[in-house]
């Protein structure tokens, strides 16, 4: 066995004294109290913290539970995650930052738990500020989060409802040749698309993914047990991390993402550019989402993604870049979490060389993104066939 | 078209730290936090100041004046409570001391472009009032 090298140490505590009951105090609340405590005993400022980890919160915050604790910390660390192993929670998180400061992802890392006891549950499982201060007014769900990036990408850069669509219907051709594919043997035209009904402007039906149940699964291990397998070893090169904000009212940037410094710094722990790259796997929610993509990673300027997509050939696996020949998630379907793991998934097919009605003529190197919430959790891959 | 006190749909779940935000949106005024340590206006409620991490947040009253950062037109709402008014507008409104709130907007025909100007309009939704906001007259 190696080492942890290099080795982490903790450099700051902090507690709040325990009580049987809390009256009507969110377990944020409690969060910030105990973190200000740490940072405070650390001699540290709280912009000093790049990394979070948290713990899962009963009856508070179901989902996107770090992006919540660090819009409301006011953090924006490149890596978090929620560590979710009981009591063992603690003590897991500790090694965890170790890892993730040895593997370059970042430098200080604030573990926070903790959990109210208000005597009365409340009545929603689910009260936390984007529940609060969103829903109230009628905007629900993650289409109306994405309609307002949608729309404010569109007006900053003048772009068409045609540009996005062309994503969207470039998704359902690349689902003709894959027959796992939701929308197999139902391409769309960009004129179908834009005919599709209205959910909330300027998204149309066919710009969002269809909601279906799958499965997607995926084996890491060392390279050395890699190169003696069956298939070609597809290498880990670089991985980039960033979260910005959970509600979308709370964005940094309306037509911008954090997937912009998380496929920067990916690119450069694989020592490569965005030119380099054979294979775009790009998380595709929404057609903007894509629109976005293309821009913060680089490949043309802000606003000319609509043009660059036309000069690139289209999306498919004969494109002089292809993007997600599966048929991205837009026409494979978005089996709910796992939706993010078929743009891994298909990434390996094509470095390995089986991807098969579909293969692309030379794949070495692939970019993968993933997305959640309102374009503010952001992870980057780059993968490579060889070291 | 079915008015909006007549909805039925979710609403805020009051604590001691939201309380004062709601209790004055009832009363039609728009109240959020500010930072005596680093002057800075917070939108939503925390118990400490998420710009410098000071213990030094008060309430207080602001402008109710804002600008349309973006919006869409609900023709499907996520809620099904809302189907009654639907198509309707929600908004991302930029207040002029600063912070950036999510809110119901109002206008003739649901016409709006981003950067309108907008004026606080509490209005019942459901059982209670909440701040949304009105398109200026241009
Ligand atoms: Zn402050």
């Amino acid at each position: 066995m190696r080492h942890l090298t290099p080795r982490a140490a903790i450099s700051g505590i902090g507690e709040l004294k325990p009580v049987r009951k809390t009256e009507n105090v969110a377990t944020m609340d409690l969060l910030m109290r105990v973190a200000a405590e740490a940072i405070a005993d650390a001699g540290i400022t709280a912009d000093e913290i790049d990394g979070l980890l948290v713990a899962p919160q009963v009856g508070e915050t179901p989902q996107h539970v770090p992006a919540t604790v660090a819009e409301y910390f006011g953090m924006q660390p490149t890596m978090s995650n929620m560590v979710d192993l009981g009591g063992a929670s603690g003590p897991g998180m500790i090694w965890r930052a170790a890892a993730a400061i040895a593997a370059g992802q970042c430098e200080t890392v604030l573990c926070v738990i903790g959990n109210h006891r208000n005597p009365v549950p409340p009545k929603s499982p689910n009260r936390n500020p984007a529940r609060e201060f969103d829903t109230p007014f009628g905007a629900s769900g993650a289409n109306t989060s994405y309609a307002l990036l949608m729309q404010a990408h569109m007006a900053a850069y003048g772009c068409t409802p045609e540009d996005y669509a062309q994503i969207a219907a470039g998704a359902r051709g690349n689902a003709q040749f894959n027959p796992m594919a939701i929308f197999y043997g139902q391409p769309a035209s960009v004129e179908e698309v834009l005919a599709s009904p209205m959910v909330a402007s300027p998204l149309h039906l066919f710009e969002i993914v269809m909601p279906v149940a799958g499965a997607d699964a995926v084996i890491v291990t060392t390279a050395d047990r890699a190169a003696k397998g069956p298939h070609r070893p597809v290498h880990l090169l670089g991985a980039g991390e960033k979260i910005t904000h959970r509600a979308v009212s709370q964005a940094p940037s309306l037509t911008s993402g954090p997937l912009k410094p998380s496929i920067a710094r990916a690119l450069s722990q694989a020592g490569l550019s965005i030119e380099d790259i054979d294979f775009l796997s790009l998380y595709d929610c929404y057609t903007i989402m894509v629109a976005a993509t293309i821009e913060d990673a680089g490949l043309c300027a802000p606003g000319q993604f609509g043009a660059w997509l036309r000069d690139n050939g289209g999306m498919g696996h004969e494109a002089r870049k292809p993007i997600n020949t599966h048929g991205g998630q837009l026409g494979f379907g978005q089996p709910d979490l796992a939706g993010g793991m078929t743009h891994v998934v298909e990434v390996v097919r094509q470095i390995r060389g089986t991807a098969p009605g579909r293969q692309m003529s030379r794949c070495d190197t692939a970019l993968i993104t993933g997305n959640g919430a309102t374009m503010s959790e952001a992870v980057a891959l780059v993968l490579g066939g060889a070291l | 078209m079915t008015d909006l006190s007549q909805l039925g749909v979710a609403g805020p779940i009051y604590e001691p730290l939201n309380q004062p935000f709601w209790e004055a949106a009832a009363q039609g005024v728009l109240k959020i936090q500010h930072c005596g340590a680093c002057d800075r206006h917070v939108f939503y409620p925390r118990p400490i100041c998420p710009h410098c991490w000071a213990d030094a947040l008060d309430w207080v009253a602001v402008s109710g004046r804002g600008r349309l950062k973006s919006y869409s037109e609900i023709w499907k709402p996520g809620h099904p409570g809302w189907i009654p008014v639907a198509p309707y507008l929600v908004g991302l409104v930029e207040l002029d001391e600063g912070p950036t709130l999510l809110s119901h907007i109002l206008a003739q025909d649901n016409h709006v472009q981003i950067g309108d100007r907008l004026t606080l309009a509490p209005t019942q939704i459901g059982g209670r009032v909440l701040p949304c906001f009105r398109k200026d007259p241009s």
